[in-house]
């Protein structure tokens, strides 16, 4: 049975008076390529704040795989399955590329997968995603689209079954967003579900099979790409009246 | 079983001391190496929380002093053997660090330093008024004139300073190349990516303030036995902390053996210092040593070594 990896049900987030996001639904099906998009304060990375732990939300809950985890701190999350990957790329600067993955294998994978051969594990992931002859390579020295690339290898050395890529493709260049793209589509293919936030249109459109909207903190459409675009309420939140 | 030649040589070390506190005659080198060993064990400490953890801390004095004043307390009160002190104190100290770990999960960076430093303030000014260790005037402590298997009680405190500083090694060492380690090394470069690579950065905070909590409370406990006299004032000295702090950043934070190589070397430099020139000397050449280390070698020596060792290689 395909089941559902991520259920959120009347999430509701305020910062103070404001209200971040206001009673939203949601699901991502097992596998998923899931598309989460919206304009600027919308409410995206807040939810996927709430989603991977590092904002607990004032109401409504959080379900993975059949599991309540609304109030579970963020690393027992990432232990039961959820990796993401962040905005600004946060590297363990004082290690290597390769070290930098162990930390995720020794960590989220640890209780999940052998605990033998990490460093091979780790070179199977780099070799995945062509990083393989950067595995030595101090991380604080890399370039932008290579810091990328490293914060998706580090959240696939995980082992998630969900995997929220937060804005992996901002300000690369359009080769650069294919190079990502790829990588995120093999992720997909080894059975992970990706949830992607994104505002290249572009990408998002290739790449996700279903898409919910959210403006002002309230989702406003969900379905599938080509519905997306045509829907007048979407284009009324990104280009006003 | 294959044993490491860590342990191997950490076994050779200590039989070397025994070894030499028997045959040796110049009391004066049992002192000296008592307070170099002192230094050792306080940088050990202080860079399993600052340089693993990435958590900067001026609390140091404050930890070793209270372990020095819990031994005083449980001597007038107890009469108790050093040892009982020293594992006493360390209970007591690791209590107080596991304190300070919940502190860190509101302050980091210089809010988090400031705040030990005001802990160990508080602490000073408790002591200072608590009548029954002494006050402000201070406590003596009598030691025995006679131990077993040592020709005098210094050398056994010499002896045993040389334990608690192997010990402290290897606990650091453990904590440095194990799993523990590569998790604190996350916390220390990004706390935030850490805890969503499903590293416990409480628990590990927890532990990394608590160990360091204790060793600094086992080094201070037998430190009134080894002054005999001990006030507030020395018990909280100022060099204590500036030490513990200056000793790693000149050896070098991010591994086990930095903090070894400074302690052993700045305390050396220290103690012939004291001898040659002046003690009052030893606070500027410290300050001054670690000015010139974080200004153009923050790694410190294992970083610098490091880099020789990286040149040699591309040549």
């Amino acid at each position: 049975m395909t089941g559902r990896v991520l259920e959120v049900t009347d999430l509701t987030k305020r910062f103070g008076g404001f209200v971040a996001l206001d009673t939203v639904n949601l699901h991502v099906n097992e596998n998923e390529r899931f598309g989460l998009i919206g304009p600027n304060g919308s409410g995206k990375t807040t939810m996927i704040n709430c989603v991977s732990g590092a904002l607990f939300n004032n109401e409504g809950t959080v379900v993975f795989e059949g599991e309540d985890i609304t109030r579970m701190p963020a690393f027992k999350r990432a232990q039961l399955g959820i990796a993401r990957s962040f905005q600004i790329p946060k590297p363990f600067k004082s290690m290597s590329v390769l070290e930098n993955l162990r930390v995720p294998l020794e960590y989220a994978a640890w209780g999940r997968t052998g605990h033998r051969h990490i460093d091979e594990q780790a070179m199977e992931i780099l070799e995945l995603i062509g990083f393989a002859d950067r595995a030595h390579d101090n991380s604080a020295g890399l370039t932008q689209v290579d810091m990328r690339k490293l914060e998706l290898a580090r959240a696939l050395a995980a082992k998630p079954k969900l995997l929220v890529s937060d804005e992996a493709m901002a300000g690369l260049s359009s080769a650069e967003v294919d190079e990502i793209l790829d990588i995120l589509f093999k992720l997909n293919e080894r059975g992970v579900a990706v949830i992607m936030i994104e505002h290249i249109m572009r990408a998002v459109m290739r790449f996700c099979e279903r898409i919910v909207v959210l403006d002002a903190g309230k989702k406003i459409a969900e379905g599938l790409p080509d519905e997306i675009v045509r829907n007048p309420d979407v284009e009324r939140a990104y280009l006003g009246e | 079983m294959k044993i490491s030649p860590f342990w191997i040589i950490t076994v050779l070390i200590l039989i070397g001391g025994y070894l030499f506190a028997e045959w040796a005659e110049n009391q004066f080198l049992f002192f000296a190496g008592y307070v170099v060993l002192q230094s050792l064990i306080m940088a050990v400490a202080w860079n399993i929380l600052g340089g693993f953890t990435g958590y900067v801390n001026f609390g140091s004095a404050g930890f070793f002093a209270v372990g020095a004043y819990t031994a005083i307390a449980l001597h007038q009160f107890l009469e108790a053997p050093l040892i009982v002190l020293i594992i006493i104190a360390g209970v007591v100290c690791g209590l107080i660090g596991l304190g300070t770990g919940y502190l860190t999960l509101r302050l980091r960076g210089v809010y988090f330093a400031i705040a030990t430093l005001a802990m160990a303030i508080v602490f000073e000014s408790l002591i200072t008024n608590w009548e029954y260790v002494g006050g402000s005037t201070g406590a003596y402590v009598i030691t025995p004139t006679e131990v077993a298997f040592f020709d005098s009680y210094i050398e056994m405190l010499f002896v045993l300073m040389l334990f608690l500083a192997l010990v402290s090694v290897a606990v650091s060492r453990y904590l440095s190349i194990s799993r523990i380690g590569q998790g604190l090394a996350a916390i220390r470069d990004d706390e935030t990516a850490a805890e969503c690579m499903g590293v416990p950065t409480l628990r590990l905070k927890l532990i990394s303030t608590t160990v360091m909590g204790a060793m600094m409370g086992v080094c201070g406990a037998p430190f009134p036995f080894f002054v005999t006299y001990i006030n507030p004032l020395s018990a909280f000295d100022l060099l204590i902390a500036v030490n513990s702090i200056a000793m790693p950043m000149i050896g070098g934070t991010a591994v086990w053996f930095g903090p070894v190589i400074g302690a052993l070397l700045l305390g050396t430099i220290q103690q012939i210092i004291t001898v040659t020139v002046s003690s009052e000397l030893n606070i500027l050449i410290v300050g001054v040593v670690l000015v010139l280390f974080v200004a153009l070698a923050p790694r410190g020596i294992v970083g610098l070594v490091q880099d020789v060792m990286k040149k040699r290689r591309g040549k």
